[in-house]
């Protein structure tokens, strides 16, 4: 009987073995259907496109270093600082979040896998050509794109360089990756939580996803009909956005905005819901204010797509457009305060630690608040006429896009290592590359405040003698922030390599969540069994016990 | 953890310096937005002050809190964990004053909108159209109707672009041109904006105007400039590789002054008519060619007429050029330009000797040396 037993058994794991094991060699990676394979592989691209955006802002920082032209042209510079916005948004902030929801929102929410794999898998491999194809144009006869990242006609259509067609294309496939993303993560959501979770006992990193995959589904298909009529264009005789044939020019910025304002939540919703499980954590104390989190995050994924002209106020539009826009505009500071309000509340009276997660959720709250009191400035009108395309501009939305969504991505990824790859990352190392990064950061963006209030237009490779001082220190904090990416590259690959193992299924002793019930690794396929409603209770980050 | 007492005094070492630097060094540019010389811009200046000391507070406050309660709510500090975690009295508060708050911010703001968009009752009007890179300045009405002229970026800036020595010594390094718009002090002026090819966007911060030059489209904007001087300002919308440089310069004279200015720029237009009616020599036409050259085409064909390629066509070898046959075809694309490309229509914006001149320079500098003479009576006639 004994040796039948052991036959079974051996028989048992032969068979797990085909087919639960990740495929060997290189193959498993093209192949693969498993939603954290897919989720590594947007994260390491994101990271890939992330050096080479920040490479090109090297170049930026150089070339403002003083002023004259030193290294390189003003139309190099212009695609520079064109590819270096598309890069970020479109290759490393998005799909680093992309990246993290693959990996995370199946255990978060008890379920096996991501609800369609095959296509999660065809998502992914879109990115390495559709990036491929933009990043190809700066080879191109005549250069890459020039138009600024938010591409205004006629610029980028009559005016712009042959090689615009390729970039409409790679935009396209962008899109297309995006939008399935996001209806994979809706599915997911959907369809695989485990029966005994309702949707008001979701995680917030899963609630702010799952609003997030909405503003997706209903953004990208706009861009992607913004740069179908460019190529149309350019190419075919229409003028929609040609005065001379009866277009608009104004036009085809209200439908880039009309995208491009979900987009920046598309962006910062998901950030949002890391701090969110981040915070409770440190501070061993449940979430403040769960469901209030949930409706602000809703409100202001719905007012996102009316507040879009605010990018506009000095198109010409009429006065009653520009007071209806900056009324929704400053709305919206509302639900993102009560946002702040309520992770300070989350720390108040808790038993805070610091280990490297909450110090950058922390830098995320206090650095993201700055940026976002700077959006504020910048929604009142009149006020808006001296910010507006200058370099106060560029202070806010750094503030709000590298010291927020990225943090955030950098403070989600040191939350999530440990069980991912089972170890734990050098510490004094991380500490060492917190505070480099932090610091920098400020010296790198602050300064840009005072160049904007003081006059620097943006998107200048050039300026005048009293804007040197600044820009000088502007540029010595960028050098410096940039240099920290080549750390916290070494911190992560060493961690994964030969990283402290990490035995026990909760990483940090006060973590709530049924990812931290997984063992450490994360086993490669996730819930076989659905975990019971009382596991989902008492794994809640949000109640009390 | 590494030594936290080393990080936060290095922290400290780093913000305070960074902190006390620009009061030193900074002095002289401000670090704050100037009050400006405008009923409009001095408005906008009290509307940002307020605002910025609402987030001041607003930051104070949150940030406050949230120190207050790192430095004592820590583990390492014995702090035990309290397990509240709802309140609707606390969301209440905190949804309802922060929209009052905005509610006081936004009575003021709209005020000052609806004055700044109201550009009825002006004394004057002056039409700003943008062109890859320079600006033109057309007086509508008043005394100075019939006026028009091209700003473009100033040649010692441009020259200091490339040369540190002129650079450092030129106190308005990419910010001065080779003819300002004149205006008188005290007088309602309305400004019409248009472009000729992209959006630009006129910005003079000091009247607190900002506003986009649309191709095809006209927007409008005011001031009332309170005080004589010469002001800057800068295109602020990217316009392609010259964006950079293509300065605003606003010089505002007494009204006494302002009348001598239109005065003379009467008499002046009337003296560049007349030299379009006389023969030119070789030498002439190639002095005056290259200055031509350098304002108008040197941006896009380069000042070796080396071009770019892909995007801006070489002038070197160029048939049309080069070729005898296509004089008449090099006059046509300079008066009526190309459309679909960058190639603007120089026909109105030079004089008949300017673009005699230029076509004559084109044919005979970069290695071309055909011997072409272009007169402008040549011009006249393709007109």
């Amino acid at each position: 009987m004994a040796t039948t037993t052991t036959e079974i058994e051996a028989d048992i794991h032969a068979h797990d073995d085909h087919h639960h094991g990740p495929e060997p060699g290189l193959m498993r990676w093209v192949k693969t259907t498993n939603h954290k394979d897919i989720g590594y592989l947007y994260l390491w691209f994101a990271f890939s496109m992330l050096l080479i955006g920040g490479a090109m802002a090297m170049v930026i920082r150089l070339e403002l270093l003083m002023p004259g032209l030193q290294f390189v042209e003003p139309q190099f510079f212009n695609q520079m600082t064109t590819m270096h916005g598309l890069i970020m948004v479109f290759g490393a902030i998005m799909p680093a979040f992309v990246g993290l929801a693959n990996i995370m929102i199946p255990p978060m929410i008890g379920g096996p896998d991501m609800a369609l794999p095959r296509m999660n898998n065809w998502s992914f491999w879109i990115l390495p050509f559709a990036g491929a194809m933009l990043l190809s144009t700066m080879f191109m006869e005549g250069g890459g794109p020039a138009f600024g990242w938010t591409f205004y006609a006629p610029l980028s259509t009559t005016f712009a360089p042959d090689s615009t067609d390729y970039f409409i294309f790679a935009i396209h496939m962008l899109g297309f990756s995006s939008i399935m993303g996001a209806i994979n993560i809706i599915a997911t959501v959907m369809n695989l939580r485990a029966s005994g979770m309702k949707l008001m006992d979701m995680p917030l990193f899963v609630w702010t996803w799952f609003i997030t995959a909405f503003l997706l589904i209903a953004a990208m298909p706009v861009l992607a009909g913004a740069v179908t009529m460019m190529l149309t264009d350019r190419n075919f005789g229409t003028s929609f956005f040609d005065a001379a044939g009866g277009g608009d020019p104004v036009m085809f910025q209200h439908i880039f905005w009309f995208f491009g304002h979900p987009e920046v939540y598309i962006m910062i919703l998901p950030a949002f819901g890391i701090v969110s499980q981040i915070i409770p954590t440190f501070a061993r104390k449940p979430l403040f204010g769960y469901s209030s989190m949930v409706y602000a995050t809703a409100s202001i994924a719905i007012l996102s797509f009316v507040v879009w002209a605010h990018h506009m106020f000095l198109t010409g539009m009429p006065i009653a457009g520009q007071m209806y826009f900056m009324y929704a505009t400053i709305l919206i500071s509302v639900p993102t305060g009560v946002k702040v309000f309520n992770w300070v509340t989350t720390m108040w009276k808790g038993s805070m630690s610091f280990e490297i997660p909450m110090m950058w959720a922390v830098a995320f709250v206090i650095l993201f608040t700055i940026g976002g009191l700077s959006g504020l400035m910048l929604g009142i009108v009149p006020a808006d006429i001296q910010y507006h395309d200058t370099y106060f501009v560029v202070a806010h939305f750094h503030y709000v896009l590298v010291t927020g969504a990225l943090f955030s991505i950098i403070a989600g990824v040191f939350y999530w290592l440990p069980k991912w790859c089972g170890n734990m990352f050098n510490e004094k190392l991380a500490t060492i590359h917190f505070w480099w990064a932090v610091i920098s950061v400020n010296v790198l963006f602050f300064p840009m405040h005072f160049l904007g209030l003081a006059g620097m237009p943006r998107r200048i490779p050039d300026y005048s003698l009293q804007f040197a001082d600044f820009n000088l220190i502007a540029s010595i904090g960028g050098f410096a922030f940039g240099l920290s990416f080549i750390l916290l590259a070494y911190i992560v690959v060493d961690c994964i390599r030969n990283g402290k193992p990490v035995k026990e299924a909760r990483v940090w002793e006060s973590a709530k969540g049924l990812e931290w019930t997984l063992p450490t690794p994360a086993p490669y396929h996730t819930f076989t069994e659905e975990p019971p409603r009382e596991l989902i209770l008492k794994e809640s980050s949000h109640t009390a016990h | 953890m590494l030594n936290n007492r080393f990080f936060s005094t290095l922290f400290k070492t780093l913000i305070l310096s960074l902190l006390a630097v620009p009061g030193m060094a900074f002095a002289e540019y401000g670090l704050n937005m100037p009050e400006g010389v405008t009923p409009i811009s001095r408005d906008i200046y009290g509307l940002h002050m307020t605002i910025f000391w609402v987030c001041v507070g607003i930051a104070v406050l949150v940030f406050g809190v949230m120190i207050y309660s790192m430095i004592n709510h820590r583990k390492s500090k014995g702090a035990v964990a309290s397990n509240f975690h709802e309140s609707t009295t606390v969301e209440l508060i905190w949804t309802i004053v922060p929209l009052a708050i905005l509610i006081i911010i936004a009575v003021p703001a709209t005020k000052v909108l609806i004055d700044l968009e109201d550009t009825s009752k002006a004394d004057m009007t002056v039409k700003i159209t943008g062109y890859q890179w320079k600006w033109q300045y057309e007086y509508i009405d008043a005394e100075g109707e019939g006026i028009s002229f091209f700003s473009n970026l100033s040649q010692k800036s441009r020259d200091g672009v490339r040369d540190a020595s002129i650079r450092n010594a030129d106190d308005n390094y990419l910010q001065d041109v080779d003819k300002r718009l004149v205006l008188p002090v005290d007088t309602r002026v309305r400004f019409l904006m248009t472009s000729n090819d992209v959006i630009h966007s006129w910005w003079v911060r000091d009247f607190g105007v900002k506003q986009d030059a649309n191709p095809g489209f006209i927007n409008d904007s005011w001031a009332y400039i309170e005080k004589e001087g010469v002001y800057r300002g800068r295109c602020t919308e990217l316009c392609g590789k010259e964006h950079g440089f293509m300065p605003v310069v606003v010089e505002v004279k007494s009204k006494a002054d302002y009348a001598k200015w239109v005065a003379d720029e009467k008499a002046a237009a009337i003296a560049a008519a007349a030299s379009g009616d006389r023969e030119w020599s070789m030498d002439e036409l190639m002095t005056q060619g290259a200055k031509v050259y350098s304002t108008n085409c040197a941006a896009c064909h380069g000042v070796t007429g080396a071009g770019v390629p892909g995007a801006f066509p070489a002038m070197t070898g160029s048939p049309i050029v080069v070729e005898p046959d296509q004089i008449a075809a090099h006059i046509d694309i300079i008066i009526n330009g190309k459309s679909g490309t960058a190639m603007q229509a120089f026909g109105k914006q030079l004089s008949d000797s300017d673009i005699a001149a230029v076509v004559t320079y084109e044919r005979n500098a970069f290695g071309n040396n055909t011997g072409d003479i272009v007169q402008p009576a040549a011009i006249k006639s393709a007109r």
